[in-house]
């Protein structure tokens, strides 16, 4: 099982070819490529999150201050389309997934090596066009990362190249979740059955089920708002006899899945986690896999929750009710696996497993917060109000946020053979955990007081909470930075982590860190995936 | 347990390529479902305005031309035959006759944008121009039924003219030898993408032309 070139390797970083910026943008290594992901995924998480900052710095108090409602507009749609299409839908499955799919089936790279570049170049172009429809044209769009018709059909902004910039992310996406199936498909090591899959693995794989089946979707939504906005084709238009509300169905069809493909990533890092830092088999592995694929269907089916008051017959929301319930179901069956599986553990809180246990934390409420918004009667009350970005936050920043810097504290040390500074991991990790409660705690209740989203000023009675949210934020914005500094320094000049810090017995322990350019020399005999014994740390 | 990929290794792979048609089957399939959703929202959008305007979609079908949608669908369905038989003759090794059926295809595709062609040019004629004025005056669901035709027929269209480029860059392909009897898969996953074009139009012909 030795695949170590010994001595002083910088393992797939090392220069190679001629070298250059050359061997890296057009490398077709899966490792490269992640990194490629990662570290831009990371500047545009930088620039959102800089935005939702200067939003939060406008609401600290009411009236008209620091920006114009025009500006404030641009912002928070800003916001959503670079949080939502270039950080947060690619995050996992595009810089870990890419990195660590392969060698958790025993496979030395992805079933398309040159599609999975070009996919990373669809992601370049396509966040190049969505920040280049901030300074060009009429003025940064101002629709909200929606783009709700009629308003983003007449709106003089520049909504036609961000819905052009969305398509090509979406292609992007696409063409990731096709080449991860088809690699679970063909690539497993001999020997690694379906049962001895990676649960991190069958998350990628129901995940990229959704991107394949959901995201066309979104792409013929985005066309037709291009095609309305330039041709007048009058689709979306009630004033040519076009409907708006089936655009918020054709949005919904792939835009709620789309919060599965930001979700089920994380969960299988957090799947990975727990049981190795608990020194225990996961508990309950075929309910673990086979939720995720029950996510995956069951939550293509609910997308017309987003619109009750919208209007729509009694029965489809009542049938849409329901199947938000269900859906409900496979999440919970793996937040208890997870707790289980801790049950009588020998657990170290090692900073990976303390951003698993504040994902858990966070997605819970999150998620229970989500049966409100799923509830018709109760969603009436709370609709387009501050509790769904409440509850949006918890799930997406709380889940998929914390899932994705969980991974990052688990493999980052692998990838680059060197070892953060734990202490600060931990003090980086209660200041966002605090941080983002502090955010956005206030906003459930400011939502149920009935402080409607999006809104560019307030009454007087939500200042004192709008006033606390706004502190969260600082608190949150330190945690991170503190969190990006103590990762960046520890994987330049942090200590060697050693092959297996943490005692993970799937297969990328086996190999050395940094992990080498070509992984596996033959096939390795598949592992049993949580199986701990006489599976040590090293370091 | 699917047959491991490094079984396939090709005579012309090296160490870290290696051949796996199974798979790059498995990843067209996966290409052509995207494919039939992106048509599926405009499906979507036909379903719900043909339930709301029955009258009007009934009324606009009888306006467009029935024969040259036929022809159209009758070249489409022999364009796809051809494209079945140059992958059989290719594996038979009969390279030329391959690349004969090939830019048979390929004729036919033109053929179909012609027709393409000549029918939105009589709608144009007739002032059925997207955003027009003449457009804004007719009753809701004829200009939702213009509306839909353009941009079903037009992203099919595009569809066609990407379909016959890969048929072309394929051609090109069998001619250098990189794509052979014993190596065609290229050639499998193209022909896979033509039908599909086809298959889309099969649709479309009856839901704009005949039903009404």
């Amino acid at each position: 099982m030795d695949h170590a070139t010994a001595g002083e390797s910088r393992g797939f970083y090392e220069p190679r070819g001629k070298g250059g910026v050359a061997s890296w943008i057009f490398s077709t290594d899966h490792k490269r490529i992640g990194l490629l992901y990662l570290s831009l995924i990371t500047a545009m998480f930088g620039v959102a999150l800089i935005l939702g900052l200067i939003i939060r710095l406008k609401l600290m108090t009411p009236g008209n201050t620091l920006l114009s409602p025009q500006q404030y507009n641009a912002l928070f749609t800003l916001h959503g389309v670079i949080m939502i299409f270039m950080v947060v839908i690619p995050s996992i499955p595009a810089s870990f997934g890419n990195i660590f799919l392969p060698l958790h089936i025993g496979a030395n790279d992805v079933s398309f090596p040159r599609l999975n570049n070009f996919s990373w170049w669809l992601y370049v172009i396509g966040s190049a066009l969505a920040v280049a429809s901030i300074f060009t044209g009429n003025g940064a769009p101002d629709t909200g990362w929606t783009f709700y018709v009629p308003f983003s059909e007449r709106t003089s902004t520049n909504v036609s190249v961000a819905v052009i910039a969305v398509f090509i992310l979406g292609f992007s996406s696409i063409l990731t979740g096709l080449n991860f199936i088809t690699t679970v498909h063909r690539l497993r090591t001999p020997g690694m059955t379906w049962r001895k899959l990676p649960l991190f693995v069958w998350s990628l794989y129901a995940t990229g089920w959704i991107q394949v089946l959901a995201t066309p979707i979104l792409g013929i939504t985005v066309l037709l708002i291009f095609a309305e906005r330039v041709l007048h084709l009058g689709l979306f238009d009630a004033s040519l006899g076009g409907d708006p509300l089936l655009y918020q169905h054709l949005f919904w069809i792939y835009s709620h899945p789309a919060v599965y493909i930001m979700i089920l990533p994380a969960m299988g890092v957090i799947s990975e986690i727990i049981p190795v830092f608990s020194r225990k088999p996961i508990f309950g592995y075929n309910m673990i896999a086979f939720s995720s694929l029950a996510i995956a269907f069951a939550g293509s089916l609910v997308w017309a929750h987003h619109m009750f008051t919208s209007g729509m017959s009694d029965a489809a929301v009542l049938v849409f009710s329901f199947l938000t319930f269900v859906v409900a179901i496979p999440s919970a069956i793996k937040v208890f696996n997870w707790l289980s599986t801790m049950y009588k553990g020998s657990i170290s809180l090692d900073p990976p497993l303390l951003f698993a246990l504040g994902f858990i934390l966070m997605f819970s409420i999150g998620g229970l917060t989500g049966l409100v918004l799923g509830s018709a009667g109760t969603d009436i009350h709370v609709h387009d109000t501050y509790f769904v970005v409440a509850h949006f936050h918890y799930v997406i920043f709380g889940g998929t946020g914390l899932g994705m810097f969980a991974a990052a504290h688990y493999w980052l040390p692998k990838v680059f053979g060197r070892m953060y500074d734990h202490g600060k991991a931990a003090w980086s990790f209660w200041l966002i955990l605090i941080g983002m409660n502090v955010l956005y705690f206030p906003m459930f209740v400011m939502g149920v007081q009935g402080m409607p989203r999006r809104y560019y000023d307030y009454l007087p009675q939500y200042a004192p909470l709008q006033m606390v949210s706004t502190w969260g934020s600082w608190i949150l914005a330190a945690g991170l930075v503190l969190m990006f500094v103590n990762l960046w320094r520890g994987c330049r000049s942090g200590p060697p982590a050693g092959r297996n810090p943490w005692g993970g017995a799937t297969l990328e322990w086996t190999l050395p860190a940094p992990l080498p350019a070509e992984a596996f020399h033959e096939d390795p005999p598949a592992p049993e995936p949580y199986d701990y014994k006489g599976v040590h740390p090293d370091a | 347990m699917p047959e491991h990929a490094s079984a396939h290794a090709g005579p012309t792979s090296d160490a870290l390529v290696r051949r796996d048609d199974q798979g790059s089957k498995i990843g067209m399939w996966l290409f052509l479902f995207t494919e039939i959703l992106l048509f599926g929202g405009l499906f979507l959008l036909y379903a719900s305005y043909r339930h709301r305007f029955p009258a009007a979609f009934h009324s606009g079908g009888k306006t467009l031309d029935v024969f040259i949608g036929g022809l159209n669908t009758v070249v489409l369905i022999s364009s796809s035959l051809t494209v079945a038989l140059s992958i059989t003759a290719l594996r038979r090794g009969a390279k030329r006759l391959c690349l004969g059926l090939l830019g048979f295809t390929i004729a036919c595709a033109a053929t179909f944008m012609v027709n393409k062609f000549i029918e939105w040019s009589a709608k144009f004629h007739h002032g059925l121009i997207p955003g027009s004025e003449h457009m804004a005056q007719l009753p809701h669901g004829e200009a939702v039924f213009y509306g839909l035709y353009f941009a079903m027929t037009g992203l099919h269209g595009v569809h066609v003219v990407i379909g016959a480029s890969l048929i072309t860059w394929v051609m090109l392909l069998i001619r250098r030898g990189k794509t052979t009897g014993e190596n065609y898969v290229v050639l499998e996953n193209v022909g896979l993408y033509w039908h599909i074009v086809d298959l889309v139009w099969i649709y479309l012909f009856p839901l704009f032309y005949l039903i009404s």
